[in-house]
């Protein structure tokens, strides 16, 4: 029979959270951001049916990066929140710090109870009567939450993703300079990625065996998933749920134009 | 069969966060299992004899070239008195679909909410919509699961409506309240005045009518219905109050604005005095 070692505590959580950092950095990322009439949430995704961004209810939406399936459940967990919440109380009572919390302690739960900590990472948005009223909260693998403001870039190689998007993110800007600089920042890994390899091709570096990965083909709107919240869709529309898809024709013509 | 599927999953799903979930798209079983509370019916009544409740009564649809439409009066009574004149009994279910009430008010209207949250709930879950058929059925299942309360003279009769994307024509469906839905053609109405406006319809409706037409048949057969049931209201000049009308076409379901029929009101009006017939 075999002997169980002792195993310090901060070592478990330690190897539960790199074990998760792991399965997430392998994925594609996710951005999400203002802008003057709604947020965009955009992602690499090439497959057009398996979501990473979702709506959760009217203002609300749901973007992950990292195992599908235990996204998607989440995803599912916090439409059932939503709407129980919604129907038992009134419709303007949901708001995404509340369903963020909820994910939190989902999460948390998951990270120190389960076998295997979840390998996602989630943000959830709401956009607000203006700008400065939209929040965007992510939530990582062990359950901590943070409020973001403006922008938010998550996944594979967020950091980078995000230092792009520090650079090119204004607000008050249109939804075709919003999606611009969301691409742009998604493509960000990839320059580097290039840069290094060229680098590393001379140098002999070890580095490129983790960007080797990452295909340097440009992002078209065939390999992007967008969706908008849009600030105006009850007056506008006439409609109190303000997600709304984009599809392929609508990206490829905000992309060309300008 | 929610018995076996958690004895099926609980040996290997195992993430208590998320215990129970995951196995249905319907927001009605969902609710049934977490929060039975919530929902309007499935209450066990004591005996004992039930007090005057608000009820509401006409609803009227038709089909139209391209679509179909709902429309209601806006009175609810309890007895013989008008409980309230204001009430919406039309409301639009999802972006293809309108569903009317009559019957007790107050588990009706609740009713509708969670129609509308059960639809929107699959829509999200799903990721598509569900079709017009498969709309109409969970309308039938909420109606039966109202069946006890039904017996104790809570009945909820609903009118459901709409289109299905790529059909050329509105489809209509009326249930009893032990759940039976048939499918209705050309039109239907339901409630106190149902048979007046019926006999109206009869008369007014015709194959290939326009939308701005087909409002006016709606508002007509109305009247015909408040005329001889004093438990349907008819339009009040004094308040400015029309009837609640949606039209569903593949644009979506639209509510047809006060001023117009403020419009189709007068003329109706206005051509009965000068005929100054018994209507």
């Amino acid at each position: 029979m075999s002997q169980q070692f002792y195993v310090s505590p901060e070592q478990v959580m330690k190897d539960r959270a790199d074990f998760a950092r792991k399965g997430i950095a392998r994925g594609k990322s996710v951005v999400v951001l203002s802008y003057r009439d709604g947020m965009a949430l955009v992602a690499e995704n090439p497959s057009p049916t398996l979501h990473k961004i979702g709506e959760i209810y009217d203002r609300i939406a749901f973007a992950a990066v990292g195992k599908y399936n235990e996204f998607e459940s989440l995803r599912q967990a916090g439409v059932r929140y939503a709407d129980v919440r919604g129907y038992s109380y009134d419709r303007v009572d949901v708001t995404a710090r509340g369903l963020a919390s909820v994910y939190a302690q989902s999460l948390g739960t998951v990270f120190t109870a389960e076998q295997k900590p979840f390998e996602v990472e989630l943000a959830v948005a709401e956009v607000g009567e203006s700008e400065s009223g939209d929040h965007i909260f992510r939530l990582n693998f062990d359950g901590s939450i943070a409020d973001e403001s403006g922008f938010l870039a998550m996944g594979g190689q967020a950091d980078t993703v995000q230092k792009a998007l520090e650079k090119l993110w204004m607000p008050g800007a249109e939804l075709t300079s919003a999606l611009r600089w969301a691409v742009s920042a998604l493509e960000a890994p990839r320059k580097a990625a290039s840069a290094v390899a060229g680098a590393a091709g001379a140098t002999g570096s070890s580095a490129s065996s983790t960007v080797g990965a990452v295909d340097i083909a440009p992002l078209d709107a065939a390999r992007l998933e967008v969706a908008v919240l849009e600030r105006s869709a009850s007056r506008v529309r006439g409609s109190h749920r303000a997600f709304r898809r984009l599809d392929r024709g609508d990206v490829e013509s905000h992309l060309a134009s300008g | 069969m929610a018995g076996t599927g958690r004895s099926g999953h609980s040996g290997y799903s195992g993430f208590p966060a998320l215990e129970g979930e995951g196995s249905s798209s319907s927001f009605l079983d969902h609710v049934s299992r977490s929060h039975p509370g919530l929902l309007p019916f499935g209450r066990e009544l004591p005996a004992g004899s039930m007090p005057a409740t608000p009820h509401g009564t006409t609803i009227v649809a038709l089909t139209f070239r391209g679509g179909v439409l709902m429309a209601g009066d806006r009175r609810a009574t309890m007895g013989s008195m008008i409980a309230n004149r204001h009430i919406e009994k039309v409301f639009p279910a999802d972006k293809y679909s309108v569903l009317g009430i009559a019957g007790t008010a107050g588990i009706a209207i609740d009713m509708v909410r969670l129609f509308q949250v059960e639809l929107e709930h699959y829509e999200k879950i799903e990721g598509t919509l569900l079709s017009l058929e498969g709309k109409a059925n969970r309308l039938g299942a909420m109606v039966r699961a109202n069946l006890p309360m039904a017996l104790q003279g809570l009945s909820v009769v609903p009118l459901f409506a709409g289109i299905e994307r790529g059909e050329p024509a509105g489809r209509l469906f009326s249930y009893d309240v032990t759940g039976g839905r048939y499918e209705e053609r050309e039109h239907h109405s339901v409630g106190s005045g149902s048979v007046f406006a019926r006999g109206a319809l009869k008369k007014l409706w015709r194959p290939e009518l326009s939308a701005d037409e087909a409002v006016a048949v709606a508002v007509e057969a109305l009247i015909d219905a408040a005329d001889d049931d004093s438990a349907t209201g008819g339009p009040d000049l004094v308040r400015q109050l029309w009837p609640v009308i949606y039209t569903v076409t593949h644009d979506g379901a639209a509510r047809v604005p006060q001023e117009t029929l403020a419009t189709v009101v007068a003329g109706i009006l206005s051509r009965r005095s000068a005929e100054r017939r018994e209507a």
